[in-house]
């Protein structure tokens, strides 16, 4: 079962949150993640957050997807 | 959407097409294994054969929780959802799934209670508003979602809730993939591991595949650029002849995984050997209730007759689950087996093998 | 394993309620107006060219946003004619209406059919009201018939399309289907999804005014889009190709389906229209419908092709080829 998506933090109260992506909004349990703040980004799945999702990495990873474009194209 | 367009670029996925076929170039055929069903679905969606060359070929693995979920289950959660005072929760991807004689979808039909959710604190809401029947929640999936099912017993305990309960069908992913790679018959070349039950577990649970069994492994994401990406890094992998864990979902999966979700897990589950559809017992593969939360355990708990389990003897679910039939092999492929009539999970289950097979053959 | 019962997925439009028309209710009531299955039939009497349709409403639940059963139980109708190229003349309306369904509840419905009749500009001239017990219904169903006027010289078939039409879109998609379903699923919008119900017939009587090249309209309700495409080239010898940078989906459509993993692709619309057109006709029938405020966000999203015959396929994003099946029921939400 691996359908997760990246979601917003924008509330937060004790174990639950509210999570948003593109003017959507859904309720979290957020139980499962530890350290998680309000403006973080975290994979949801069937209601839960799973994992924060690490920002830096994910721009490192189209950093070098770029980069192979770049270079293609030389 | 943040975070999903960008690894949906296009240029960016030409890039890596173009990056693929030169490391490919020349090769004899490679064969590569898409471990998790989500994985397969997106390879369909985004129509990614076509960026790959055609001496790679993707082989879909046993990652579908759906597909491995023995008739016998199903039959059982038939048998609950037809018991007075009972309603049977449980996420929309079973709710089709064929059993021996009949299904989810059809027990509501004849009018049993069974309820489509999707998450498991709605069925366990579902248990506080009627408290006059018992809610089992059908809990099937991978390390991904057992974890959630675990928060959801132990909230339950919590709020004193007495009257929902928990069928486990749950299995963990690096059993299963011992058993592929320890199994004679089968010749892959790498294998994509799933992208979020390695959120969970973390990349390193799969260390002992490439150690011991010297097979090229890449954790991937699910948009397309990550299976490009997780494809490229295998190849580069079978190239250099330096078979190795790599993690491609860096964004999501860390090498410890979640420990927290892990601990949750294992206090509310224990190990078991588990039956996976079409590939027998595969020891330490799947989870139950522990003794502790045994008045959650919806066996533990209620008494039900079930139909001595059948399958049909021309089914090969199994061998193509395992990558060693293809749906053409099967006697009743397209014949007798369709989407709209199913008999095995492959052909239920939208990412099943056959079900991908039966939309892109010429049908009679 | 056959289904000897209906099952809900019966009614949602795709493989099964297909079949179900095709081999249960077809062969006994056979005729060569009836096999067409069209959205409306057409025939004539003395000179006129006549188009009857008709249509059931169960929507649950009867109030969402943007709109509620009352109003779909006419603009459905209405656009059915509109598919047909019939200017609606009058509707018929029946009510089974379930005991305890409280009155109020009933007296909103009606007002929305009365704001909905005088939109389009017709009268409902013969009703039916049933009552049934507690339990034997959901609150309201409602059947709809309509009786339009086709004018000489429109002519909308599957039989004029030509490889090479173009397919043209009157807005965005999936809006009713996730409009209905964020009240179940407890999603909420921060501008909140309103179904895209509206009356078609006065866009489509502007696109048949400015062009001849109208070869066949279709109304992509239950099933949605690619349902609709797949309906037309069934057994045709003509295939359908998408461009899915082209479809028009709003963000807030997209990522709801991307939480519930359902494909905008398969969800109802009650608002838009799918037209296949003379691909030199394009642009005439663009402006006409732009000028239209059902049709300001109308754009082209594929065309006709010869290959593969009788079956739709997507250029997706980034480059490669998908097929658009049929679906086999209803769609369900999913977490794999």
């Amino acid at each position: 079962m691996c359908l997760g998506i990246p979601m917003k933090l924008v509330e937060k109260e004790g174990d639950t949150g509210i999570v948003e992506a593109g003017g959507v909004k859904r309720e979290v349990n957020l139980h499962l993640v530890e350290g998680v703040e309000v403006g973080d980004y975290v994979i949801v799945h069937a209601g839960f957050a799973i994992q924060k999702l690490d920002e830096s990495e994910a721009e490192e990873t189209l950093k070098l997807l770029r980069e192979m474009l770049e270079a293609g194209e030389e | 959407m943040k975070y999903i367009d960008e690894f949906r670029d296009n240029n960016l996925a030409r890039a890596l097409a173009r990056t693929i076929a030169r490391l490919a170039e020349g090769s004899p055929e490679i064969t590569l294994m898409e471990v998790c069903g989500t994985h397969t679905v997106t390879v369909f969606k985004h129509g990614l054969k076509d960026l790959i060359p055609n001496n790679v070929t993707l082989l879909a693995g046993p990652g579908c929780p759906v597909c491995v979920t023995p008739s016998h289950y199903i039959d059982k959660a038939i048998a609950y959802a037809s018991l007075e005072g009972v309603t049977v929760a449980t996420f929309g991807d079973l709710f089709r799934v064929p059993g021996s004689s009949s299904s989810l979808e059809k027990e509501r039909a004849r009018g049993g209670d069974v309820r489509i959710v999707y998450s498991p604190l709605d069925a366990l809401r579902l248990a506080q508003e009627n408290g006059d029947r018992k809610v089992i929640f059908l809990g099937v999936g991978f390390e991904t979602t057992a974890p959630l099912i675990a928060v959801s017993v132990q909230e339950a305990r919590r709020r004193g809730i007495r009257n929902y309960l928990v069928f486990s069908a749950h299995k963990v992913m690096p059993p299963p993939m011992e058993a592929l790679v320890s199994d004679g018959e089968l010749r892959i070349d790498g294998f994509l591991c799933p992208g979020h039950v390695s959120t969970i577990i973390g990349w390193g649970a799969y260390r002992f595949l490439s150690q011991q069994y010297h097979i090229p492994c890449v954790v991937a994401g699910f948009e397309p650029l990550d299976v490009l990406e997780g494809i490229w890094m295998l190849l580069r992998q079978i190239r250099n002849g330096e078979p190795r864990v790599e993690n491609q979902y860096r964004r999501a999966v860390r090498e410890e995984g979640n420990p927290r979700a892990l601990a949750l897990m294992r206090e509310v589950f224990d190990m078991a050997d588990s039956e996976w559809r079409g590939m027998g017992i595969i020891p330490g593969s799947g989870l139950t209730i522990r003794d502790r939360y045994r008045d959650y355990d919806a066996e533990a708990n209620i008494e039900v007759e079930v139909e001595p389990a059948s399958s049909h003897p021309g089914c090969v679910c199994g061998s193509v689950l395992k990558g060693v039939k293809t749906p053409f092999d099967c006697s009743l492929f397209c014949r007798v087996c369709t989407p709209e009539k199913p008999f095995g999970a492959c052909m239920v289950s939208s990412e099943g093998t056959c079900a991908i097979y039966y939309k892109y053959s010429d049908r009679a | 394993m056959e289904p000897e019962r209906i099952l809900l997925a019966h009614g949602s439009g795709g493989k099964l309620s297909y079949d179900l028309i095709r081999e249960l209710f077809l062969p006994p009531l056979h005729n060569p107006i009836l096999a067409t299955l069209a959205d409306a039939a057409i025939f004539s009497r003395q000179g006129m060219r006549l188009a009857i349709t008709t249509d059931s409403y169960v929507v649950d639940p009867i109030f969402f946003p943007g709109g509620d059963i009352g109003k779909l139980a006419i603009y459905g109708t209405i656009n059915d004619l509109a598919m047909g190229g019939a200017e609606p003349l009058y509707l018929s309306i029946g009510f089974i209406l379930e005991e305890g369904f409280p009155l109020e509840e009933l007296r909103v419905v009606v007002n929305s059919i009365k704001d909905a009749a005088r939109q389009c500009g017709v009268d409902i001239i013969a009703g039916d009201t049933k009552v049934v017990p507690r339990g034997k219904g959901d609150k309201v169903f409602i059947n709809t018939t309509g009786l339009g006027a086709v004018s000489e010289g429109v002519e909308l078939s599957v039989d004029r399309i030509c490889v090479g039409d173009k397919i043209i879109i009157n807005g965005f998609i999936g809006e009713h289907g996730i409009a209905v379903m964020t009240q179940r699923e407890g999603l909420e919008f921060d501008t909140p999804i309103k179904s895209d119900a509206a009356p078609l017939w006065g866009l489509v009587s502007q696109m048949l005014e400015a062009s001849h090249g109208l070869h066949l309209l279709r109304d992509p309700t239950r099933g949605g889009v690619a349902t609709v495409l797949n309906e037309v080239v069934s057994g045709g010898d003509f295939g359908i190709r998408l461009e899915e940078k082209a479809l028009p989906i709003g963000e807030g459509v997209a990522v709801a389906c991307e939480i519930l993993g359902l494909d905008p692709l398969y969800v109802a619309n009650e608002g838009k229209l799918i037209a296949f057109c003379q691909p030199d006709e394009v642009e005439h029938i663009l402006a006409a419908m732009k000028r239209h405020r059902y049709g300001r966000e109308a754009m082209v999203i594929g065309e006709v092709v010869a290959t593969p015959p009788g079956k739709v396929i997507m250029k997706t994003r980034v480059g490669g080829t998908r097929l658009l099946d049929m679906l086999t029921g209803e769609q369900l939400p999913r977490i794999c």
